[in-house]
């Protein structure tokens, strides 16, 4: 961490990227997991992270969130570092108010939909509103019942979620992290605990934001078919770093590394 | 008197004590096992009058306290013309007593043993005992293990009463030495530690060890 | 040899009532300083302190694998050793609270963690504090399965109140012991001793599952 100094305090200039990584590493004991990794997202960018299993792809979305620590690197969000803080004219690890300050621009869906299970959905939506936000019952209850429609899930509201689908308790999961109006939204392979028929129900909704608002999004997928119909920008992880990135047209159809090209094959195999 | 002289002066008694609290104790570990293997078993068998000749022994014994059927084995006893020593009648209280919840913990892993494995062994026409006793039974003892190793703590625990029925141990020197000294803190401190080493440094290795062996023996490493 | 004498039991049933409500408020006061102390020890096991964490465990490693009795003992006697007098009360009550509240700090540190991770993955992804984390949307969750293991402790708590009869509490052992010495007759006090501690613990045991299945049931976690 001494090298901290080489980092700029924030990122400046007109078209500063959204989310920033730079050579952020992580590692868990002696697996490296992620290895001095940059990558950038611009605002309103819609970026999918696919690869196989252990390259990175979770870990990436997790330290996002901040639910892992970094080991090395800098990670800015809209310009800002994330994982880090001023202190004396130089970036030091950020202590725990300063990452809850900046953790509200992220939102995040997980694969479990970790919805809080003694809430109905419309509570599940209101528990941020009311207790980060601090918006009144009132103004909550308009805000959730609102996503809840976008989702769809308007009149299971008062369900808890044992009662609900798998569809059904992801896309209430959207609208829960929606409602906090976040900068930039991540989906961790939301569909890969669902049913198949029911996956289309949460993809449809992720169209819709995509083509309805200029969110950024970061998706972890190995729906390759629904990536390549919604991202901007498609990412092939191995082993910790960007093997390659291009548009979805290019990386599908003619990618240029072999790595790629294999876990393509692999994919479609067993389609 | 300082410290040193008072475990000089008394370390032998607390040592007596502590050789009958071991016997207590084991002789109530070696009742103990047969006592809730088998009401354990007859709680789950097919003759309604086992089952509640089982239920009746475990409720009985779980929902009064040790100290009261110590009391009752040594004071009522006798007027109904049975009269033990009170060494004796304390390790059979105690394997009661423990028994009981012994027997709910053997009830419970025989039946969180899958229900296929009952299936298999049906299939391959075994015979109730040898199902029982080659099938179920050593995988029920891997999953109850843990938790009899906590019931062996709670037994050493509880032979701390027999003292109260005046068997000489641990307990009873440790208030027979503070009767004569009143160096309550050193006397009753020592006597915790003794019983703090038995059950941390002596039952619980002993219980991890046991359990390694049966998790390799049944071939379930890394459970 | 069975000499049961039913007009005796009838002459001794009040003194045994009155020790037994004595009993039962025994029980609860020395339930709600387990109560309390269990959920500070739980919590001081979760600090980022390693000392603290590291003493905290030894602590209740302590009070959990030595008799009650000889607890009950020690805070009586040690007390005045050190000039401290405590009534006979009073020391029963600490005892048993500390010794309980190690039982109970275990069974909330099982709840605790049989609450799934991703839970407080999504309370972080909603930026929620560690306090309202706690209060809102663990706590809550941990509470269900905790609620037998509380239980059972109560009823645990309420059958090892015979051990205060020998520091002179006048709770329901000790007046069947008075009374078997003043009148030379044991086999009638102690069985309805018996007898009384069954008729309270088993229904006790009966409610508390009956509550368990209530509140997971209104929690909607069934």
């Amino acid at each position: 961490m001494k090298d901290l100094e080489a980092y700029p305090l924030c990122l400046e200039g007109d078209n500063i990227p959204m989310v920033c990584f730079k050579n952020v590493t992580k590692r868990y004991g002696e697996l490296t997991v992620l290895d001095k990794l940059n990558l950038e997202i611009d605002a309103g960018e819609m970026v999918t992270i696919i690869g196989p299993s252990g390259s990175g792809k979770t870990t990436v979305l997790r330290m996002l969130m901040t639910l892992e620590h970094i080991d090395g690197g800098v990670i800015y969000v809209n310009g800002e570092p994330l994982t880090h803080m001023e202190k004396n004219g130089v970036l030091v690890p950020a202590n725990h108010r300063y990452i809850r300050e900046k953790r509200g621009q992220i939102g995040m869906c997980f694969q479990h939909f970790n919805l809080f299970p003694h809430m109905t959905a419309i509570e599940n939506c209101m528990e941020g509103l009311v207790h980060v936000l601090g918006l009144s019952k009132k103004q909550a209850k308009q805000r959730g019942e609102e996503l809840l429609e976008m989702v769809g899930m308007l009149d299971k509201m008062d369900e808890h979620p044992s009662r609900l689908s798998g569809g059904q308790k992801q896309r209430v999961a959207i609208a829960r992290a929606l409602a906090m109006r976040p900068k930039v939204m991540l989906f961790d392979e939301v569909t890969s605990a669902l049913d198949p028929e029911v996956i289309g129900e949460v993809t449809s909704v992720i169209k819709g934001l995509v083509d309805k608002h200029s969110l950024t999004m970061l998706m972890v997928t190995h729906q390759m078919g629904f990536a390549q119909q919604i991202s901007d920008r498609v990412c092939f992880f191995y082993n910790g770093k960007i093997e390659e990135q291009g548009s979805p047209e290019n990386l599908f159809s003619n990618p240029q590394r072999e790595r790629t090209q294999q876990f393509l094959n692999a994919v479609n195999e067993s389609i | 008197m300082s410290f040193i002289e008072f475990l000089q002066q008394y370390g032998p008694r607390f040592w007596d004590g502590t050789l009958v609290t071991l016997q207590q104790t084991v002789l109530a570990i070696l009742l103990v096992l047969p006592l809730a293997f088998s009401f354990g078993i007859m709680k789950l068998s097919r003759y309604k009058s086992l089952r509640v000749i089982s239920n009746i022994y475990i409720e009985l014994f779980r929902g009064t306290s040790l100290l009261v059927q110590l009391y009752w084995m040594f004071f009522v006893l006798p007027l109904l013309g049975i009269t033990l020593s009170s060494f004796t009648a304390g390790f059979l209280t105690l394997s009661l007593n423990i028994g009981s919840y012994g027997a709910e913990l053997v009830r419970g892993a025989i039946q969180s043993v899958p229900q296929g494995q009952w299936e298999a062994a049906i299939a391959l026409n075994m015979s109730s005992y040898k199902r029982m006793v080659r099938i179920i039974l050593p995988q029920a003892v891997v999953i109850m293990l843990p938790a009899w190793g906590n019931l062996f703590i709670e037994l050493l625990k509880g032979s701390a009463l027999v003292a109260l029925i005046s068997v000489a141990d641990l307990m009873f020197q440790a208030k027979q030495i503070n009767g004569s000294t009143f160096l309550s803190a050193q006397t009753f401190g020592v006597a915790l530690i003794i019983y703090y080493i038995l059950a941390r440094f002596i039952i619980t290795p002993v219980m991890r060890q046991a359990e390694k062996f049966m998790s390799k023996k049944l071939g379930l490493n890394n459970v | 040899m069975f000499d049961w004498r039913w007009a005796f039991v009838w002459e001794i049933l009040p003194r045994l009532f009155e020790a037994t409500l004595n009993t039962l408020l025994a029980s609860m006061l020395g339930y709600c300083i387990a109560l309390v102390m269990g959920l500070i020890f739980t919590l001081l096991q979760r600090t980022r302190v390693k000392t603290l964490t590291i003493i905290t465990r030894e602590l209740v490693e302590f009070l959990r694998s030595t008799p009650l009795i000889l607890q009950i003992f020690f805070v009586f006697y040690v007390g005045p050793q050190f000039g401290i007098n405590l009534s006979p009360w009073a020391a029963g009550m600490i005892a048993i609270g500390l010794h309980y509240s190690a039982y109970l700090s275990e069974v909330y540190r099982g709840g605790l963690e049989s609450v799934p991770k991703g839970q407080w993955e999504a309370a972080t992804s909603l930026n929620l504090s560690t306090v309202k984390t706690y209060i809102r949307i663990i706590l809550p969750q941990a509470l269900p399965p905790s609620l037998s293991g509380m239980g059972n402790y109560l009823v645990g708590i309420f059958k090892d109140t015979p051990m205060l009869s020998v520091i002179g509490v006048a709770e329901l052992m000790h007046t069947a012991n008075a009374i078997g010495a003043e009148s030379y007759r044991y086999l009638e006090p102690i069985t309805l001793v018996g007898i009384i501690y069954l008729f309270i613990s088993l229904p006790a045991s009966y409610l508390i599952r009956v509550l368990e299945r209530y509140v997971n049931q209104k929690m909607g976690l069934n």
